[in-house]
């Protein structure tokens, strides 16, 4: 297997954009890629793209040549993922093991979601398609729903509080008004946050992560032709996907994503890194719970620890380890295709000390996690500077 | 018919767009006396983690449980 680098990356903001179509957030993306790396549009030999719903939430199909045809890359396969929230990750995966295995050099992959056009009950039911829709769709959950369960479980065995969960979203308010590609840039105090609209108990509107449109996208090539497109390459140490069982209930414990720590355990191994070397995480926090959780299966603290931890400071920009300085998908804003490679990029911003006001002190190793529906995909990706 | 235990629960305010009507509506994962785990939704008074829950019928496809 050949080491593989990221040789450019681009992004869209995230937020709510009437007047842009799914095409054209995609194409911006992958252009604004492609420029970061010097590369033309013939020079790129396969086409990426992760999407949850284009064709629920826009009416478009065949998104991948599609949209690739837009920015001139025609005659290379072309190929859409999806794995629910976790789409683009899956992508990221199965194109680094694409560039690993020696099949292609210059790959291009990319996540979008255009989702601000529909009602928020139209959207929380195409959401909604990513669990089980014969049983608990089927009965009225929504993803909202699954987490509010999943946290009121967390909050019964290990004493979980609403206030930890609230210290979530405060800090990543407070990290997102720093990022210019944020949805929402704005500060949110603990009472505000506490008492926020319900939308399922215990969760309320400041617990879930914003509907956003938006597009990222990240070029990878092997790392021995890295010099040829950047200065400033970014090595790709781990990445793993995983699964596990899409509805809820048939997971055996649902304070933990088994998926996640598995795919963090391969991740790990074959960076030949611990947890406890990571230096900053961009984690999945669709909702405060998420965030909560994926700091104890990534390893980062003992379980149920989270809550904890969180409350206590050290996931902030000046902590020991901060989590989602990008702003998260709370604050950043959550484009569901575009999550996995839009973490990606936050990495990749933070490794090349790119990352403006919210530049971390100790930037040389970073994990992303993506996470599918409530964990039946998981995505752990760990990146350092090359 | 079937009994069990509330392994967890939600009262969903924001409804999809086809329960939109129904809500606010209390929603749990039962553990079922028999074996297994089930979603169903919950009738009447408000239950909570550990209360015991019995079956009352499927509607439109839906099982509903109360607390016993």
């Amino acid at each position: 297997m050949r080491p593989v680098a990221i040789i450019g990356i681009g992004k869209t903001a995230f937020g709510a954009f009437p007047d842009r179509d799914l095409r054209s957030l995609a194409v911006e993306a992958g252009e604004k890629c492609l420029k970061d790396a010097h590369v033309s549009p013939s020079q790129v030999e396969a086409y990426y793209l992760g999407n949850f719903a284009g064709p629920s939430f826009v009416g478009q199909n065949h998104l991948a040549p599609y949209i690739a045809g837009a920015m001139g890359i025609t005659g290379v396969p072309c190929t859409r993922f999806e794995a629910a929230c976790a789409s683009s990750g899956s992508a990221f995966y199965h194109a680094v093991s694409s560039v690993a295995a020696g099949l292609n050099d210059v790959v291009l992959v990319a996540g979008v979601e255009k989702m601000t056009s529909q009602t928020t009950p139209k959207v929380t039911e195409i959401l909604a398609g990513a669990g089980d829709t014969c049983g608990e769709v089927r009965a009225g959950a929504t993803f909202p729903a699954l987490f509010a369960m999943i946290a009121r479980r967390h909050m019964y065995q290990y004493g979980t509080t609403r206030e930890q969960m609230a210290a979530v979203a405060v800090k990543n308010h407070e990290n997102g008004a720093k990022n210019p590609l944020a949805h929402m840039r704005k500060v949110i105090t603990m009472e505000q946050a506490l008492k926020g609209k319900p939308i399922s108990e215990p969760l309320t509107v400041f617990d879930c992560s914003l509907i956003s449109d938006g597009a990222a996208a990240v070029l990878i090539a092997p790392l021995e032709r890295a010099a040829e497109f950047t200065s400033q390459p970014v090595k790709i140490l781990g990445v793993a996907q995983t699964s596990d069982y899409v509805a809820l209930d048939q997971k055996d414990d649902i304070t933990t994503f088994g998926a996640v720590v598995a795919a963090a355990q391969k991740a790990y191994k074959m960076a030949g890194v611990t947890a406890q070397d990571i230096q900053f995480a961009e984690v999945h926090d669709c909702f405060t719970i998420a965030e909560i959780i994926a700091t104890e299966d990534l390893g980062f603290v003992k379980k149920g620890e989270g809550g904890p931890y969180a409350l206590a400071g050290c996931t902030r920009l000046t902590g020991p380890l901060p989590i989602n300085a990008s702003g998260g998908l709370k604050s950043k804003g959550h484009p569901v295709g575009a999550t996995g490679v839009g973490q990606i990029c936050d990495l990749v911003y933070q490794l090349r000390g790119q990352a403006g006001e919210r530049q971390l002190a100790r930037h040389s190793l970073g994990l992303a996690q993506n996470l599918g529906g409530s964990g039946a995909t998981a995505v752990v990706t760990i990146l350092g500077v090359a | 018919m079937r009994s069990g235990v509330v392994y967890t629960e939600t009262m969903v305010h924001a409804a999809p767009e086809q329960f939109v009507a129904d809500a606010p509506y209390q929603l749990a994962i039962i553990s079922l006396e028999e074996g297994g785990r089930l979603t169903a939704r919950v009738d009447g008074e408000r239950v909570a983690i550990g209360d015991p829950v019995e079956f009352v019928g499927d509607r439109n496809g839906i099982p509903f449980f109360r607390k016993a």
